[in-house]
Protein backbone atom coordinates (compact mmCIF):
# COMPACT_ATOMS: atom_id res chain seq x y z
CA UNK A 1 0.00 0.00 0.00
CA UNK A 2 1.47 3.27 -1.17
CA UNK A 3 -0.98 5.12 -0.58
CA UNK A 4 -1.26 8.31 1.86
CA UNK A 5 -4.59 8.96 2.12
CA UNK A 6 -7.89 6.38 2.95
CA UNK A 7 -10.42 7.72 0.74
CA UNK A 8 -12.30 5.29 -0.65
CA UNK A 9 -12.55 1.41 -0.49
CA UNK A 10 -12.21 1.99 -4.83
CA UNK A 11 -8.98 2.73 -3.99
CA UNK A 12 -7.87 -0.64 -2.59
CA UNK A 13 -6.28 -2.83 -4.91
CA UNK A 14 -6.03 -6.53 -3.24
CA UNK A 15 -2.20 -6.06 -2.49
CA UNK A 16 -3.57 -2.75 -0.50
CA UNK A 17 -6.02 -4.97 1.61
CA UNK A 18 -3.85 -7.72 1.93
CA UNK A 19 -1.16 -5.60 3.44
CA UNK A 20 -2.97 -3.90 6.01
CA UNK A 21 -4.93 -7.53 7.06
CA UNK A 22 -1.43 -9.23 7.14
CA UNK A 23 -0.85 -6.47 9.86
CA UNK A 24 -3.54 -6.15 11.43
CA UNK A 25 -3.52 -9.86 11.75
CA UNK A 26 0.31 -9.20 13.63
CA UNK A 27 -0.73 -7.01 15.20
CA UNK A 28 -3.73 -8.75 16.93
CA UNK A 29 -1.40 -12.29 17.40
CA UNK A 30 1.17 -9.48 19.37
CA UNK A 31 -0.30 -6.23 20.58
CA UNK A 32 3.08 -5.17 22.73
CA UNK A 33 5.50 -5.14 19.24
CA UNK A 34 3.10 -2.72 18.01
CA UNK A 35 3.38 -0.50 21.01
CA UNK A 36 5.23 3.08 21.57
CA UNK A 37 5.47 2.21 17.75
CA UNK A 38 4.60 5.72 16.88
CA UNK A 39 5.41 7.48 20.40
CA UNK A 40 5.06 11.19 19.74
CA UNK A 41 3.10 11.60 17.09
CA UNK A 42 -0.66 12.82 17.44
CA UNK A 43 -3.82 11.48 16.03
CA UNK A 44 -6.63 14.17 15.06
CA UNK A 45 -9.98 12.81 15.80
CA UNK A 46 -12.11 15.31 13.27
CA UNK A 47 -15.99 13.88 14.29
CA UNK A 48 -18.50 16.51 12.44
CA UNK A 49 -21.15 14.35 13.70
CA UNK A 50 -21.81 11.77 16.62
CA UNK A 51 -20.09 8.44 16.66
CA UNK A 52 -19.28 5.87 19.57
CA UNK A 53 -17.53 2.94 17.97
CA UNK A 54 -15.68 4.34 15.34
CA UNK A 55 -14.18 7.50 17.22
CA UNK A 56 -13.59 5.32 20.23
CA UNK A 57 -12.02 2.45 17.98
CA UNK A 58 -9.64 4.45 16.35
CA UNK A 59 -8.72 6.05 19.68
CA UNK A 60 -7.93 2.95 21.34
CA UNK A 61 -5.88 1.83 18.37
CA UNK A 62 -3.99 5.55 17.86
CA UNK A 63 -2.99 5.25 22.09
CA UNK A 64 -1.92 1.58 21.81
CA UNK A 65 0.46 2.47 19.08
CA UNK A 66 2.16 5.00 21.52
CA UNK A 67 0.01 8.28 20.02
CA UNK A 68 -1.45 10.74 21.48
CA UNK A 69 -5.34 11.36 20.64
CA UNK A 70 -6.44 15.48 20.23
CA UNK A 71 -10.29 15.78 18.89
CA UNK A 72 -12.74 18.40 18.44
CA UNK A 73 -15.04 17.80 21.44
CA UNK A 74 -18.74 18.53 20.56
CA UNK A 75 -19.32 20.35 17.32
CA UNK A 76 -22.23 22.62 18.15
CA UNK A 77 -19.28 24.25 20.50
CA UNK A 78 -15.90 24.26 17.87
CA UNK A 79 -15.30 26.64 15.31
CA UNK A 80 -17.90 24.98 13.10
CA UNK A 81 -20.85 26.57 14.68
CA UNK A 82 -19.63 29.87 13.94
CA UNK A 83 -19.17 29.08 10.04
CA UNK A 84 -15.76 28.27 9.62
CA UNK A 85 -15.13 25.71 6.31
CA UNK A 86 -13.94 22.15 6.19
CA UNK A 87 -11.27 23.17 3.96
CA UNK A 88 -10.04 25.74 6.80
CA UNK A 89 -10.66 23.45 10.03
CA UNK A 90 -8.81 20.25 8.24
CA UNK A 91 -5.67 22.88 7.05
CA UNK A 92 -5.58 24.47 10.57
CA UNK A 93 -5.62 20.63 12.20
CA UNK A 94 -2.95 19.50 9.75
CA UNK A 95 -0.60 21.83 11.92
CA UNK A 96 -1.59 20.17 15.31
CA UNK A 97 -1.46 16.67 14.44
CA UNK A 98 0.49 14.12 11.80
CA UNK A 99 -2.58 11.98 10.77
CA UNK A 100 -6.66 12.71 10.89
CA UNK A 101 -9.46 10.83 11.23
CA UNK A 102 -12.72 12.38 9.35
CA UNK A 103 -16.07 11.68 10.06
CA UNK A 104 -18.23 14.46 8.29
CA UNK A 105 -22.03 14.44 7.21
CA UNK A 106 -21.69 15.44 3.40
CA UNK A 107 -20.39 13.25 0.89
CA UNK A 108 -16.93 13.44 -0.95
CA UNK A 109 -16.04 15.34 2.52
CA UNK A 110 -12.91 13.11 2.82
CA UNK A 111 -11.97 13.79 -0.56
CA UNK A 112 -12.15 17.71 -0.09
CA UNK A 113 -9.79 17.09 3.23
CA UNK A 114 -7.43 14.97 1.36
CA UNK A 115 -6.66 17.50 -1.50
CA UNK A 116 -6.22 20.38 1.35
CA UNK A 117 -3.77 18.67 3.64
CA UNK A 118 -0.47 16.53 3.51
CA UNK A 119 -0.86 14.47 6.35
CA UNK A 120 -2.77 11.24 6.37
CA UNK A 121 -6.51 11.26 6.15
CA UNK A 122 -8.39 8.27 6.75
CA UNK A 123 -12.13 8.84 5.92
CA UNK A 124 -14.38 7.52 8.99
CA UNK A 125 -17.38 8.07 7.29
CA UNK A 126 -18.59 10.73 4.54
CA UNK A 127 -22.93 11.03 4.91
CA UNK A 128 -23.85 8.00 2.15
CA UNK A 129 -20.68 7.83 1.23
CA UNK A 130 -17.83 5.40 2.13
CA UNK A 131 -16.57 3.76 5.20
CA UNK A 132 -13.50 1.84 4.18
CA UNK A 133 -11.58 1.83 7.36
CA UNK A 134 -14.73 -0.01 8.56
CA UNK A 135 -14.26 -2.24 5.33
CA UNK A 136 -11.23 -3.58 6.30
CA UNK A 137 -12.32 -4.96 9.67
CA UNK A 138 -14.85 -6.11 7.83
CA UNK A 139 -12.80 -8.27 5.59
CA UNK A 140 -10.72 -8.76 8.57
CA UNK A 141 -13.37 -10.66 10.33
CA UNK A 142 -14.40 -12.81 7.34
CA UNK A 143 -10.94 -13.24 6.07
CA UNK A 144 -10.41 -15.00 9.24
CA UNK A 145 -13.31 -17.40 9.41
CA UNK A 146 -13.14 -18.18 5.44
CA UNK A 147 -10.51 -16.27 3.46
CA UNK A 148 -11.57 -14.12 1.06
CA UNK A 149 -12.12 -15.85 -2.27
CA UNK A 150 -14.71 -18.53 -3.68
CA UNK A 151 -17.55 -17.05 -1.03
CA UNK A 152 -20.87 -15.98 -1.39
CA UNK A 153 -21.51 -13.21 0.33
CA UNK A 154 -25.54 -11.32 1.07
CA UNK A 155 -25.66 -7.93 1.73
CA UNK A 156 -28.84 -7.40 3.40
CA UNK A 157 -30.68 -4.43 4.61
CA UNK A 158 -30.24 -0.51 3.68
CA UNK A 159 -27.91 -0.62 0.11
CA UNK A 160 -28.80 3.03 -0.78
CA UNK A 161 -27.93 5.01 1.85
CA UNK A 162 -25.79 2.57 3.89
CA UNK A 163 -21.93 3.73 3.43
CA UNK A 164 -20.71 1.01 5.23
CA UNK A 165 -22.58 -1.33 1.97
CA UNK A 166 -20.73 0.74 -0.75
CA UNK A 167 -17.05 -0.07 0.47
CA UNK A 168 -18.00 -3.67 1.25
CA UNK A 169 -19.29 -4.17 -2.44
CA UNK A 170 -16.61 -1.82 -3.86
CA UNK A 171 -13.26 -3.76 -1.99
CA UNK A 172 -14.72 -7.70 -2.73
CA UNK A 173 -14.30 -6.74 -6.46
CA UNK A 174 -10.86 -7.50 -5.58
CA UNK A 175 -11.59 -11.28 -4.54
CA UNK A 176 -13.51 -14.22 -6.11
CA UNK A 177 -17.06 -13.37 -4.25
CA UNK A 178 -20.74 -13.67 -5.38
CA UNK A 179 -22.46 -10.69 -3.74
CA UNK A 180 -26.04 -11.17 -3.34
CA UNK A 181 -27.88 -7.75 -2.29
CA UNK A 182 -30.98 -8.14 -0.32
CA UNK A 183 -32.95 -4.90 0.06
CA UNK A 184 -36.44 -3.49 -0.37
CA UNK A 185 -37.01 -1.91 -4.01
CA UNK A 186 -36.70 1.59 -2.52
CA UNK A 187 -33.56 0.64 -0.77
CA UNK A 188 -31.73 -0.94 -3.65
CA UNK A 189 -28.00 -0.29 -4.60
CA UNK A 190 -27.35 3.64 -5.61
CA UNK A 191 -26.09 4.09 -9.50
CA UNK A 192 -22.57 5.33 -8.36
CA UNK A 193 -22.13 2.21 -6.77
CA UNK A 194 -23.62 -0.05 -9.03
CA UNK A 195 -21.36 1.64 -11.91
CA UNK A 196 -18.41 0.29 -10.23
CA UNK A 197 -19.78 -2.93 -9.81
CA UNK A 198 -20.56 -2.75 -13.39
CA UNK A 199 -17.06 -1.54 -14.44
CA UNK A 200 -15.06 -4.11 -12.44
CA UNK A 201 -17.23 -7.35 -13.53
CA UNK A 202 -17.99 -8.22 -10.35
CA UNK A 203 -20.33 -10.86 -10.25
CA UNK A 204 -23.63 -9.75 -8.44
CA UNK A 205 -27.54 -10.61 -7.78
CA UNK A 206 -30.03 -8.63 -6.17
CA UNK A 207 -32.73 -10.26 -4.41
CA UNK A 208 -36.13 -8.75 -2.43
CA UNK A 209 -35.99 -11.33 -0.06
CA UNK A 210 -33.22 -13.41 2.10
CA UNK A 211 -34.87 -16.59 1.96
CA UNK A 212 -34.27 -18.30 -1.51
CA UNK A 213 -30.27 -17.22 -1.30
CA UNK A 214 -29.92 -17.74 2.30
CA UNK A 215 -28.46 -21.65 1.76
CA UNK A 216 -25.84 -20.20 -1.16
CA UNK A 217 -23.93 -17.95 1.81
CA UNK A 218 -21.15 -17.83 3.49
CA UNK A 219 -21.67 -14.56 5.01
CA UNK A 220 -24.75 -12.72 5.50
CA UNK A 221 -23.83 -8.72 6.36
CA UNK A 222 -27.45 -7.39 7.86
CA UNK A 223 -27.18 -3.41 8.30
CA UNK A 224 -29.77 -1.64 9.66
CA UNK A 225 -32.73 -0.18 7.65
CA UNK A 226 -32.72 3.81 8.69
CA UNK A 227 -36.14 4.75 10.27
CA UNK A 228 -35.42 8.49 8.98
CA UNK A 229 -35.55 7.74 5.36
CA UNK A 230 -39.04 6.87 5.10
CA UNK A 231 -41.75 9.84 5.05
CA UNK A 232 -44.13 7.43 6.00
CA UNK A 233 -43.75 5.80 9.39
CA UNK A 234 -46.35 2.23 8.50
CA UNK A 235 -44.11 1.82 5.66
CA UNK A 236 -40.72 1.33 7.74
CA UNK A 237 -42.18 -1.13 10.14
CA UNK A 238 -43.86 -2.99 7.31
CA UNK A 239 -40.21 -2.97 5.36
CA UNK A 240 -37.68 -3.20 8.47
CA UNK A 241 -39.95 -6.20 9.61
CA UNK A 242 -39.36 -8.61 6.60
CA UNK A 243 -35.58 -7.98 6.73
CA UNK A 244 -34.95 -9.26 10.53
CA UNK A 245 -33.30 -12.00 11.34
CA UNK A 246 -33.45 -14.36 14.23
CA UNK A 247 -32.33 -17.49 14.91
CA UNK A 248 -35.08 -19.20 13.49
CA UNK A 249 -34.56 -17.57 10.16
CA UNK A 250 -31.05 -19.32 10.30
CA UNK A 251 -32.05 -22.53 11.56
CA UNK A 252 -31.63 -24.12 8.03
CA UNK A 253 -28.68 -21.43 7.05
CA UNK A 254 -25.20 -23.13 6.34
CA UNK A 255 -23.25 -24.54 9.69
CA UNK A 256 -20.62 -22.18 9.30
CA UNK A 257 -22.60 -18.87 7.88
CA UNK A 258 -20.79 -15.93 9.34
CA UNK A 259 -23.85 -13.25 9.92
CA UNK A 260 -21.73 -9.40 10.61
CA UNK A 261 -23.43 -6.33 11.40
CA UNK A 262 -21.38 -2.69 11.55
CA UNK A 263 -23.40 -2.05 14.73
CA UNK A 264 -25.23 -0.24 16.47
CA UNK A 265 -28.24 -2.84 15.53
CA UNK A 266 -31.81 -2.03 16.54
CA UNK A 267 -33.99 -4.46 16.31
CA UNK A 268 -32.79 -5.90 12.70
CA UNK A 269 -30.79 -8.87 14.66
CA UNK A 270 -32.73 -10.83 17.58
CA UNK A 271 -30.82 -11.29 20.53
CA UNK A 272 -31.54 -15.15 20.29
CA UNK A 273 -28.85 -14.83 17.36
CA UNK A 274 -26.11 -14.10 19.40
CA UNK A 275 -25.71 -17.68 21.01
CA UNK A 276 -25.64 -19.10 17.99
CA UNK A 277 -22.48 -19.81 16.43
CA UNK A 278 -23.05 -17.73 13.20
CA UNK A 279 -22.91 -14.39 15.87
CA UNK A 280 -19.61 -12.67 14.60
CA UNK A 281 -20.77 -9.19 14.87
CA UNK A 282 -19.19 -8.24 18.33
CA UNK A 283 -15.85 -9.77 17.22
CA UNK A 284 -16.08 -7.79 13.85
CA UNK A 285 -16.42 -4.77 16.32
CA UNK A 286 -13.59 -5.46 18.15
CA UNK A 287 -11.33 -6.18 15.58
CA UNK A 288 -11.43 -2.55 15.08
CA UNK A 289 -8.87 -1.89 16.47
CA UNK A 290 -6.02 -4.27 15.29
CA UNK A 291 -7.10 -3.23 12.16
CA UNK A 292 -7.07 0.35 12.72
CA UNK A 293 -3.40 0.02 14.09
CA UNK A 294 -2.40 -1.95 11.27
CA UNK A 295 -3.83 1.05 8.99
CA UNK A 296 -2.51 3.89 11.07
CA UNK A 297 0.39 2.26 11.19
CA UNK A 298 0.36 1.74 7.20
CA UNK A 299 -0.48 5.37 6.17
CA UNK A 300 2.12 6.39 8.82
CA UNK A 301 4.84 4.72 7.51
CA UNK A 302 3.85 5.55 3.98
CA UNK A 303 3.69 9.43 4.61
CA UNK A 304 6.90 8.91 6.12
CA UNK A 305 8.56 7.41 3.09
CA UNK A 306 7.21 10.89 0.89
CA UNK A 307 8.84 12.58 3.98
CA UNK A 308 12.16 10.68 2.71
CA UNK A 309 12.07 10.63 -0.46
CA UNK A 310 11.65 14.36 -0.46
CA UNK A 311 14.44 15.40 2.13
CA UNK A 312 16.45 12.99 -0.39
CA UNK A 313 15.47 14.67 -3.80
CA UNK A 314 16.15 17.76 -1.81
CA UNK A 315 19.74 16.81 -0.63
CA UNK A 316 21.08 15.85 -4.21
CA UNK B 1 -26.32 27.29 -49.49
CA UNK B 2 -29.46 25.68 -48.58
CA UNK B 3 -32.30 27.59 -47.75
CA UNK B 4 -32.46 25.70 -44.00
CA UNK B 5 -29.09 27.71 -44.01
CA UNK B 6 -30.29 30.94 -45.03
CA UNK B 7 -32.87 30.87 -41.89
CA UNK B 8 -30.12 32.97 -39.54
CA UNK B 9 -27.49 35.05 -41.70
CA UNK B 10 -24.09 34.37 -42.64
CA UNK B 11 -21.41 36.08 -40.41
CA UNK B 12 -18.20 37.86 -40.95
CA UNK B 13 -15.94 36.48 -38.07
CA UNK B 14 -16.91 33.85 -35.38
CA UNK B 15 -18.06 30.18 -34.66
CA UNK B 16 -21.26 28.28 -35.95
CA UNK B 17 -22.04 25.80 -33.67
CA UNK B 18 -24.06 23.66 -35.95
CA UNK B 19 -25.91 20.05 -35.90
CA UNK B 20 -26.53 21.03 -31.76
CA UNK B 21 -29.72 18.88 -30.46
CA UNK B 22 -33.08 20.47 -31.14
CA UNK B 23 -33.79 22.34 -28.08
CA UNK B 24 -30.16 22.26 -26.61
CA UNK B 25 -29.11 26.19 -27.95
CA UNK B 26 -29.88 28.05 -25.28
CA UNK B 27 -28.07 25.88 -22.79
CA UNK B 28 -25.13 26.14 -25.35
CA UNK B 29 -25.53 30.15 -24.89
CA UNK B 30 -25.28 29.01 -21.13
CA UNK B 31 -22.06 27.03 -21.35
CA UNK B 32 -20.18 29.75 -23.18
CA UNK B 33 -21.65 32.46 -20.72
CA UNK B 34 -23.57 34.30 -23.42
CA UNK B 35 -26.61 36.40 -22.09
CA UNK B 36 -26.47 39.45 -24.52
CA UNK B 37 -24.99 41.22 -22.47
CA UNK B 38 -21.43 40.58 -24.00
CA UNK B 39 -22.30 42.71 -27.00
CA UNK B 40 -21.53 39.87 -29.42
CA UNK B 41 -24.10 39.57 -32.20
CA UNK B 42 -25.63 36.27 -31.89
CA UNK B 43 -28.19 34.30 -34.18
CA UNK B 44 -30.38 30.94 -32.63
CA UNK B 45 -31.53 28.72 -35.06
CA UNK B 46 -34.11 25.86 -33.16
CA UNK B 47 -35.77 22.92 -34.40
CA UNK B 48 -34.44 23.75 -37.90
CA UNK B 49 -34.88 20.43 -40.50
CA UNK B 50 -31.63 18.20 -40.58
CA UNK B 51 -31.00 15.09 -42.68
CA UNK B 52 -28.59 13.92 -39.79
CA UNK B 53 -30.23 14.56 -37.00
CA UNK B 54 -34.24 15.20 -38.15
CA UNK B 55 -34.54 18.76 -36.12
CA UNK B 56 -31.50 20.41 -34.84
CA UNK B 57 -30.19 23.73 -33.39
CA UNK B 58 -27.86 25.99 -34.88
CA UNK B 59 -25.96 28.79 -32.77
CA UNK B 60 -23.85 31.69 -34.43
CA UNK B 61 -21.67 34.40 -32.41
CA UNK B 62 -20.10 37.30 -33.92
CA UNK B 63 -16.59 37.64 -33.11
CA UNK B 64 -15.66 34.99 -31.06
CA UNK B 65 -13.93 31.86 -31.17
CA UNK B 66 -14.37 29.12 -28.94
CA UNK B 67 -11.75 27.84 -26.45
CA UNK B 68 -11.02 23.92 -26.29
CA UNK B 69 -12.46 23.56 -22.88
CA UNK B 70 -16.02 25.58 -23.96
CA UNK B 71 -15.75 22.72 -26.67
CA UNK B 72 -15.27 19.86 -24.33
CA UNK B 73 -18.09 20.98 -22.07
CA UNK B 74 -20.19 21.57 -25.32
CA UNK B 75 -19.82 18.03 -25.94
CA UNK B 76 -21.96 16.50 -22.95
CA UNK B 77 -24.85 18.25 -24.46
CA UNK B 78 -24.07 18.60 -27.96
CA UNK B 79 -22.21 15.16 -28.92
CA UNK B 80 -23.00 15.27 -32.71
CA UNK B 81 -22.09 19.23 -32.43
CA UNK B 82 -19.89 20.65 -35.51
CA UNK B 83 -17.66 24.02 -34.26
CA UNK B 84 -16.98 26.23 -37.64
CA UNK B 85 -14.91 29.06 -37.43
CA UNK B 86 -15.50 31.79 -39.36
CA UNK B 87 -13.09 34.16 -40.80
CA UNK B 88 -14.11 36.82 -43.60
CA UNK B 89 -17.19 34.44 -44.14
CA UNK B 90 -15.16 31.55 -44.76
CA UNK B 91 -15.31 28.84 -43.16
CA UNK B 92 -11.48 28.35 -42.18
CA UNK B 93 -12.19 25.64 -39.92
CA UNK B 94 -14.69 22.42 -39.05
CA UNK B 95 -13.99 20.43 -36.12
CA UNK B 96 -16.33 17.69 -34.67
CA UNK B 97 -16.43 17.87 -31.13
CA UNK B 98 -14.90 14.96 -28.48
CA UNK B 99 -15.58 14.06 -25.57
CA UNK B 100 -13.48 15.45 -22.30
CA UNK B 101 -11.71 12.76 -19.85
CA UNK B 102 -13.07 15.42 -17.05
CA UNK B 103 -14.75 19.16 -16.53
CA UNK B 104 -14.21 21.12 -14.10
CA UNK B 105 -16.04 24.27 -12.49
CA UNK B 106 -19.54 24.16 -15.38
CA UNK B 107 -22.14 21.63 -13.51
CA UNK B 108 -22.89 21.47 -10.33
CA UNK B 109 -23.63 18.98 -8.25
CA UNK B 110 -27.18 17.20 -8.16
CA UNK B 111 -26.65 15.45 -4.59
CA UNK B 112 -27.62 18.32 -2.10
CA UNK B 113 -25.57 16.48 0.22
CA UNK B 114 -22.67 17.15 -1.91
CA UNK B 115 -19.95 18.52 -0.11
CA UNK B 116 -19.32 20.80 -3.00
CA UNK B 117 -22.87 22.34 -2.45
CA UNK B 118 -21.62 23.07 1.11
CA UNK B 119 -20.53 26.25 1.09
CA UNK B 120 -17.06 25.32 0.58
CA UNK B 121 -14.30 26.75 -1.61
CA UNK B 122 -14.42 24.65 -4.00
CA UNK B 123 -14.98 23.71 -7.96
CA UNK B 124 -16.80 20.96 -9.12
CA UNK B 125 -15.06 18.49 -10.97
CA UNK B 126 -16.79 15.44 -13.03
CA UNK B 127 -15.06 12.74 -14.51
CA UNK B 128 -16.39 11.98 -18.11
CA UNK B 129 -17.88 8.16 -18.07
CA UNK B 130 -19.85 6.22 -20.87
CA UNK B 131 -23.08 8.09 -20.93
CA UNK B 132 -22.75 10.44 -18.66
CA UNK B 133 -20.80 12.55 -15.89
CA UNK B 134 -19.56 11.38 -12.49
CA UNK B 135 -18.90 14.13 -9.42
CA UNK B 136 -15.21 13.30 -8.48
CA UNK B 137 -16.56 14.14 -4.68
CA UNK B 138 -19.80 12.30 -4.23
CA UNK B 139 -19.77 9.93 -7.37
CA UNK B 140 -23.21 11.06 -7.85
CA UNK B 141 -23.78 10.51 -11.78
CA UNK B 142 -25.47 12.43 -13.90
CA UNK B 143 -26.66 11.27 -17.27
CA UNK B 144 -30.12 12.67 -19.09
CA UNK B 145 -30.15 15.85 -17.18
CA UNK B 146 -26.73 17.26 -17.88
CA UNK B 147 -28.00 20.46 -19.10
CA UNK B 148 -29.74 20.96 -16.36
CA UNK B 149 -27.19 21.15 -13.94
CA UNK B 150 -24.78 23.77 -16.27
CA UNK B 151 -23.53 26.24 -14.05
CA UNK B 152 -21.91 28.82 -16.00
Amino acid sequence: MRQDHLITATQLSRDDIETVLDRARAVAEDPTAYADRHAGRVLALCFFEPSTRTRMSFDSAAKRLGMDTIGMGDVDSSSVSKGESLSDTVRVIEGYADAMVLRHPSEGAATLAGERVDVPVVNAGDGAGQHPSQTLLDLHTIREDHGLDDLSIGIMGDLKYGRTVHSLAAALTNFDVNQHFVSPESLRLPRSVRFDLHETGAQIREHEELEPVLDELDVLYVTRIQKERFPDENEYHRVAGEYRIDADTLADAPDDLTVMHPLPRVDEIAPDVDETDHARYFEQAHNGVPVRMALLDTLLENAGSAENAEETEADR
Amino acid sequence: MSEHELRVSKIRDGTVIDHVEGGQALNVLAILGIDGSEGHGVSVGMNVPSDRLGRKDIVKVEDRELSQSEVDVLSLIAPEATINIVRDFEVVEKNRVTRPDSVSGVLSCPNRNCITNADEPIETQFDVVADGVRCDYCATILRADIAAHIDV
